[in-house]
């Protein structure tokens, strides 16, 4: 694997990648710091940092996506100038990114042609192209039906067909952007097992995440990054998660939650045969029978799209039930039948969506107007039937200054505030109408760890305080951590439920693809 | 008049009212398969329809009318892709603007030029497509049943008829056998995968706009050069909505996009027949009604029947490089 190609350094083995002083700003922000990298030839080199820390851009800039305004690039030692994509895939660099470059009508040999056909009628290309996939499929143990339509294939194929997409283009170095955001950890395992194949190959891969135990088990090397510059580069034999963590955060960080025992009483919500169909009249959640009681968090696991974000959005009242029935302290509440958003806030149910800026706020807005979203009937907020400004303020000042959200200014904009600040704005408004029953979503998604750790612990003070929490999360740290009851969703149905103290990973990951409880518990016996 | 006669006739103007409508529904098939929503079909057949008569009027050649009108529509597809493509303006806005905007500027230019309200002068025999009698066309035409469809429905017609009928296929190798088609599709449905395998999204969108302007020349170049004999302000009435309806309906493939110009196609030429027909039952058919059938079967069949279409992914959406 010795390959040599700078005039001066004879001996030495060049870096894969090799990033000098690279900078850029989008307008205001500084999303990349003079960044230097290095990436040795044939290891697994992580890339770790928080949310908008600046590894993603960085990877768009070393993938020709966008240009830094100032550094270099050196790809085996050599200057490179990489102004688009077809510059990156030419010096050897494939890219598997989070959202996948896919086009989900085409069948897996067309997605992975596209852009290398072999001439400008198909026929002659195609048959090559299906040799060539054949051999790189048996090489890399990476199976799969060339003439599947991608739309149909699970998440995990897809991105073995992204995968397969840069190595048939001659990719010597791939980067991975948070790779495992979709996966089950079974499927997390056996891309890993993937990327241990393509080293022994004696391909470089980057891989960027913000899972700690992904750098830790995973990589060879690991780089951090916090707030656009990379604050350090260690062996991963060497380091540990707590000082990574650390490392991004730029304080101590308590990684664990710690919370008491939970001291559940009386039911408050009773969910009963519920069934959820979408707007496509397809059954998103079925049957789904269960109880949340109050000082308890009862938390849903499932791998996103399995009917988790339908069965919150029905109690939320924003989709109504086609059948089953959804009782709030003994009382119907069943979403639809005159039951709608409104009416169970009234009752007492506070919701925090999952998609922040398409559900929990008005990006748009002013923090003050975010703040009263869904209660602006409150005659606090009125004054002879227009809105009191004045209070409405005052109420956002103290939801601010109560959940630390920074910067505390409740006329600025929504939209420039950074996620963990919008999040916590959200729970803010939500929790501190002191309501019986929270239901929240993804509490933490695209949120820095710092905020996680200020979030957990409200959602931990909420069950304390004798409410009933349901959380649904399709981070399995989060649900372990904060969860007393875990409900695993797969397919639309609820599975099964794991008592927090009994739970682990491997158990939930196998009931999270579709696998009986039971089974599961005896496959990690045997484990 | 027999009534297998009045079948073939009927079917032969069919063939007749359906080619523009054709050749408009697989323009706008490149432009939209591409990503981009192309409402301003009936602008460019108008402008193509003014181009073709006025310069063969000048000329005396259709086929030098039939370039001016693709110049003319070419032009205009740049028009609508600067605006879409590379200033990601609203693709319905930049559509019916250049609809309103050849709507105007046809009378208008048409009046300057030849003072007849917005006409172009009368074309003679050589300044228009001639139709193209089949060898033994004549010979052959009093043979039962075949001679007849020979002769009428297959022989007789001019050049772009054949070439709208030949398109089809044409377009739909190019679509799904070649490079191009697959990048083309490739690039409405997800131009951020065009862009990562290394191809220009804005450079594919516009040559698929291109090619959209060269198929709305060949319809608006028909209407005023071969079907017609001069340009007639307004005289599209519809038909590049009409064309982009039947591409809906055939969701947006050629060959179903082919069936459905035919049906409306048919309907139109059953209007012109069915003008002063006594129908047994039903006694004289209003002619605004069968002259309005097109139209609300359009409605009927948008609402209803083709719910479940699929449009292509990024359809009537600029691409902005994500964030």
């Amino acid at each position: 694997m010795h390959q040599m190609h700078g005039a001066g350094e004879t001996g030495a083995v060049q870096p894969a990648i090799e990033l000098r002083g690279i900078d850029k700003r989008f307008g205001a922000v500084h999303a990349n710091k003079e960044i230097d990298l290095k990436v040795d030839k044939g290891t697994i080199h992580g890339i770790v940092g928080e949310n908008g820390a600046g590894k993603s851009t960085l990877m768009s800039i070393l993938y020709g996506f966008y240009q830094a305004d100032a550094g270099t690039i050196h790809v085996d030692g050599k200057l490179c100038e990489i102004n688009g994509s077809e510059d990156a895939i030419a010096v050897g660099i494939g890219m598997v990114h989070q959202h996948f470059m896919l086009v989900e009508t085409f069948s897996v040999l067309e997605n992975v042609i596209l852009g290398v056909e072999g001439g400008a009628v198909l026929r002659d290309g195609v048959e090559k192209a299906r040799e060539e996939l054949k051999r790189l499929e048996r090489e890399y143990s990476l199976n799969i039906d060339p003439d599947a339509i991608v739309g149909d294939l699970s998440v995990g194929l897809q991105q073995r067909v992204e995968i397969l997409k840069a190595l048939y283009r001659g990719a010597e170095i791939l980067i991975l952007d948070e790779p495992t955001g979709v996966l089950t950890p079974q499927e997390a395992d056996h891309l890993f097992r993937i990327l241990d194949t393509l080293k022994e190959q004696g391909k470089t891969v980057v891989l960027i995440t913000h899972k700690l135990r992904e750098i830790m088990a995973a990589t060879d090397n690991v780089s951090v990054m916090r707030q656009g510059a990379m604050v350090a580069h260690r062996k991963t034999a060497e380091t540990s998660p707590e000082e990574l963590s650390e490392l991004m955060v730029g304080r101590k960080v308590l990684l664990r939650l710690e919370k008491g025992e939970a001291k559940p009483a009386a039911t408050v919500l009773k969910v009963d045969n519920l069934c959820v169909d979408n707007a496509q009249g397809v059954r998103k959640v079925k049957n789904a029978t269960f109880t949340v009681r109050a000082g308890e968090i009862v938390g849903i696991a499932g791998v996103s799209g399995n009917g988790q974000s339908e069965l919150l959005e029905a109690l939320g009242g924003i989709r109504s039930a086609s059948e089953g029935t959804v009782e709030l302290n003994g009382q119907d509440v069943t979403p639809g039948k005159g039951v709608d958003a409104a009416e169970l806030r009234r009752r007492g149910v506070a919701h925090v969506p999952e998609d922040r800026h398409r559900m929990a706020m008005v990006t748009a807005f002013s923090a003050k107007e975010a703040a009263i979203l869904g209660y602006e009937d409150d005659p606090a907020y009125q004054k002879g039937g227009l809105l009191d400004w004045d209070a409405i303020s005052a109420a956002t000042a103290n939801m601010m200054s109560e959940f630390d959200v920074r910067p505390d200014n409740p006329d600025l904009k929504a939209a420039n505030f950074s996620g963990g600040n919008q999040q916590k704005l959200v729970l803010a408004r939500e929790i501190m109408r002191d309501p019986e029953l929270l239901l929240v979503g993804q509490p933490t998604r695209g949120v820095d760890i710092g905020a996680i750790e200020f979030i957990h612990k409200r959602i931990v003070a909420m069950r304390d305080a004798g409410k009933a929490v349901l959380l649904v999360s399709v981070e399995l740290d989060e649900i372990m951590s904060l969860a007393d009851r875990i409900l695993v969703m797969c397919d639309g149905a609820i599975i099964g439920e794991v008592a927090a103290s009994e739970a682990n990973e491997r158990v939930l990951g196998l009931m999270m693809a579709g696998v009986d409880p039971n089974e599961a518990k005896a496959a990690e016996g045997q484990a | 008049m027999d009534t297998f006669q009045l079948i073939i006739l009927l079917l032969d103007a069919t063939l007749r009212t359906s080619t523009p409508l054709i050749l408009a529904a697989l323009a706008g098939m490149f432009s939209e398969r591409s990503g981009t929503i192309n409402l301003a079909l009936e602008g460019m057949m108008l402008g193509g329809a003014f181009s073709a008569a006025a310069v063969a009027f000048y000329v005396g050649s259709p086929w030098v009318g039939l370039l001016a009108a693709i110049a003319t529509t070419i032009a205009l597809s740049l028009l609508h892709g600067f605006a879409c493509i590379t200033h990601k303006g609203n693709q319905v806005v930049s559509g019916m603007a250049i609809n309103i905007l050849m709507s105007g500027l046809t009378a208008l230019v048409g009046i300057a030029l030849f003072a007849q309200g917005g006409k172009t002068p009368a074309l003679d025999k050589g300044s228009r497509f001639q139709p193209i009698t089949f060898p033994g066309a004549d010979a052959v035409q009093d043979v039962p049943v075949l001679g007849l469809i020979y002769s009428e429905l297959l022989s007789g017609h001019n050049i772009l008829v054949y070439v709208a009928f030949l398109a089809v296929p044409a377009a739909w190798w190019v679509m799904y056998r070649t490079r191009f088609g697959l990048r083309l599709r490739a690039v409405g449905e997800n131009p951020g995968a065009v862009d990562t395998a290394g191809i220009g999204v804005v450079a594919m969108r516009y040559r698929a706009v291109i090619c959209s302007g060269v198929l709305v020349g060949m319809s608006g170049a028909y209407l005023s050069t071969a079907q017609g004999a001069s340009f007639l302000q307004d005289m599209t009435a519809g038909k590049g909505y009409i064309a982009l309806a039947a591409m809906v309906f055939g969701k947006w493939r050629p060959f179903p996009a082919l069936a459905a110009c035919l049906l409306f196609g048919f309907l139109d030429a059953a209007a012109t027949r069915l003008q002063g027909v006594v129908l047994p039952g039903i006694g004289e058919v209003p002619v605004q009604l069968v002259q309005a059938l097109p139209y609300i079967l359009t409605v009927i069949l948008l609402a209803g029947f083709i719910g479940r279409a699929i449009p292509p992914k990024a359809l009537g959406r600029a691409y902005v490089k994500e964030r």
